[in-house]
């Protein structure tokens, strides 16, 4: 290993491989700020340019880079103006937003880079010890266990709503499973609940619903109340706002440990990726921390920004494990990446690291260099990144309408897309004024399509509904996933029964 | 009856209508060799939308009135906020969905953006005229020359 790691670094610090990180995060990082264009998307864009390089480390170098940078870009819109253009960073905007809202995008910005860059790190360092073992353990994992792990996923964001609210969030989770149902299902080719519309025969596309479910309800809510917009880092003076001082940096080490780590394991088991860590992150963090913590989680709490940055960070480290070790790409962006490889004349598989040692070992110091490059170039830019919020609200508002609606153009080139958006953003508006969670439907959405095809492929292997019985694993999930949803409703009640003074019986 | 009570109750009747759907007449049309698998493309909205039902029914049991947080906004009191200027400026993006096709992407991003700042009241709309042209050729040039994705800049007729 010691060899493969010194020719790994080797390869890496090459100037021509050093300029393409640093080039890979610059690009990754500007266009990912623009909401609706994810990594997967940039890479894609990339992938001509890659294959003109030739060489197969400095191209997957280059890749590499655009990916963390594009998924640091993701989390900037995010927490700057709840415009999450990607799916894992759904979850960043939860507390990311609030906090830039109290005036801390800075130090928001600032814990997300540490945050990511710790997730990025831990999670190159656990692929590089474990990624051959973990390779066989992903392979235990079957359609009827993803079934049941996104299950969990889906009652443990449910459950995050809080006292009272399960009841709420259950009910946006469905509606977002059944928005998921819309349009032409993988499985049967026959288009659902369409109602005739050829539009939406492909069904609804997630960067219309995330923009429809956050940016657009959020720049409503600013034009109706004026003194919304008073907020944000106005001002040249508030520059030291960025720095964390040593009770937030204790507060925030054990998360991002923990979700580093947690984020990885999630990351390597195919189809599930940065998105369901990052959610499975907050959730996790959420439900153990303590009364006080766990109040402030949705307000702008740190630990609620750092778990989810994290763990999405080392998921996507962590999706580089199967699709090195066995080929198999664990999320779309590795897929793309997959067949970026295969032009290149380069296949993964358990013989890469064999065959072309200096690909497969220069990949993984190029992430670790790719972390560092991200924290060095981001850091001195979040000063001017956070100064979006102190453009003025006459232009503030139409400039975040005006983004919104080309995010759902571009991966579209639609219009009727931009009238669903306006339509599914005035519905989510005065959902939220009743509210109502609105991150559960966006969930459910997310991983609607993915749980319907794990649930048909274990019915259809195991020829009905047995395999819930019949594989204690997906069994266990299950029960979790009930018991997660029933615990904090029974708590609540209990809480107000106490509250009321009527003893309850045990 | 309160807003979230009524949205509960659409919801059911969503549910409703979703699950006739799933129930009745998806299953229609279902070719033979299909019918012996044991998952039908009905059987996940069958389970949706009995869940669903179960979820609306269980917020129009459980909720009750929740006391608005300092910084949202009250509906009751809808008529304390400018309510006029949100309805114009989704108007504004609707009339932006119907132009961007037949008017060009330029044309109509500057429009929408001048527009935009002026329902909000503002009256320098000569600068903002010139920074909605900056901002509308410069991202029609990253989108479409940089990253090669087709946006029609001009007008129908050039």
């Amino acid at each position: 290993m010691l060899e493969g790691i010194l020719l790994g670094l080797a390869t890496a610090f090459s100037i021509k491989n050093l300029l393409m990180v640093i080039g890979g995060c610059l690009i990754g990082t500007f266009i990912g700020m623009l909401p609706g264009l994810g990594p997967m998307s940039i890479i894609a864009i990339m992938i001509p340019i890659a294959i003109t390089i030739g060489d197969p480390s400095a191209a997957l170098i280059l890749l590499a880079g655009v990916y963390y940078g594009a998924i640091f870009g993701g989390s900037t819109s995010s927490i700057l103006i709840n415009a999450p253009g990607v799916a894992s960073t759904v979850a960043t905007s939860f507390d990311g937003y609030p906090l830039a809202r109290q005036g801390k995008a800075g130090k928001a910005l600032t814990v997300a880079a540490i945050s990511s860059f710790c997730g990025g790190t831990i999670g190159a360092v656990l692929l590089m010890i474990f990624a051959p073992m973990l390779a066989s353990v992903a392979l235990l994992f079957h359609s009827a266990e993803y079934f049941a792990l996104m299950v969990v996923g889906l009652s443990a964001i449910a459950a995050f709503a809080g006292t009272g609210q399960v009841s709420k969030a259950m009910m946006m989770t469905v509606l977002g499973l059944m928005l998921a149902t819309v349009g032409e299902a993988a499985l049967f080719n026959a288009p659902r609940f369409t109602g005739g519309v050829m539009d939406l025969q492909s069904g609804f596309s997630f960067v219309t619903l995330a923009m429809a479910m956050f940016a657009l309800p959020e720049a409503i809510f600013l034009v109706l109340d004026p003194k919304r917009s008073n907020t944000g880092d106005g001002g040249s003076g508030k520059i030291t706002n960025l720095r964390i001082n040593r009770a937030e940096a204790r507060q925030i080490a054990p998360v991002i440990g923990r979700q580093s780590i947690q984020g990885f394991l999630i990351g390597v088991l195919p189809g599930a990726g940065a998105t369901i860590a990052s959610f499975l992150g907050y959730a996790v963090e959420r439900n153990i921390a303590s009364e006080e913590d766990k109040k402030m989680f949705g307000k702008g709490s740190l630990k609620g920004l750092a778990a989810p940055e994290s763990a999405n960070n080392a998921a996507c480290t962590g999706s580089f494990v199967p699709l090195l070790t066995l080929g198999i790409p664990g999320s779309g962006t590795t897929a793309i990446l997959l067949g970026a490889l295969i032009a290149l004349n380069v296949t993964p598989g358990p013989r890469l690291m064999i065959d072309e040692p200096q690909v497969f070992w220069a990949v993984i110091i190029s992430m670790y260099l790719g972390n560092l490059v991200l924290l060095v170039l981001n850091l001195p830019l979040i000063p001017y990144i956070a100064k979006i919020l102190s453009v003025p609200r006459n232009y503030l508002i139409p400039f975040i309408l005006f983004f919104t609606l080309m995010g759902a153009y571009i991966g579209q080139n639609n219009a009727t897309e931009l009238l669903i958006l306006v339509g599914l953003g005035v519905l989510a508006t005065v959902m939220r004024m009743a509210d109502f969670p609105l991150p559960p439907l966006l969930i459910g959405f997310i991983l609607g399509a993915m749980l319907e095809d794990n649930f048909a492929r274990s019915m259809q292997l195991y020829d009905g509904p047995s395999f819930i019985l019949e594989r204690p694993m997906t069994a266990g999930l299950l029960v979790l996933a009930a018991v997660l949803v029933f615990l904090p409703a029974y708590r609540s009640r209990r809480a107000r029964l106490k509250a009321q003074g009527v003893a309850d019986g045990d | 009856m309160t807003l979230d009570r009524w949205i509960a109750s659409i919801f059911l009747v969503m549910c409703i209508l979703y699950g006739y759907t799933a129930f009745v007449t998806m299953d229609v049309g279902l070719p033979p060799f299909m019918q012996r698998n044991p998952v039908w493309p009905s059987t996940f909205p069958k389970i949706l939308s009995v869940l669903g039902i179960g979820c609306a029914l269980w917020v129009l049991v459980s909720s009750k009135e929740t006391p608005i947080k300092e910084d949202d906004i009250d509906h009751r009191r809808l008529g304390d906020y400018r309510v006029g200027q949100a309805f114009l400026l989704i108007a504004a993006m609707v009339a932006y969905a119907f132009a961007l096709y037949p008017v060009g992407f330029l044309a109509s991003t500057i429009i929408f953006l001048t527009a935009g700042a002026a329902i909000l009241g503002e009256r320098k709309l000569h600068i903002t005229f010139v920074i909605a042209a900056v901002a509308a050729f410069s991202i029609w040039y990253l989108v479409q020359e940089v990253l090669g994705i087709f946006l029609r800049p001009w007008p129908w007729f050039m």
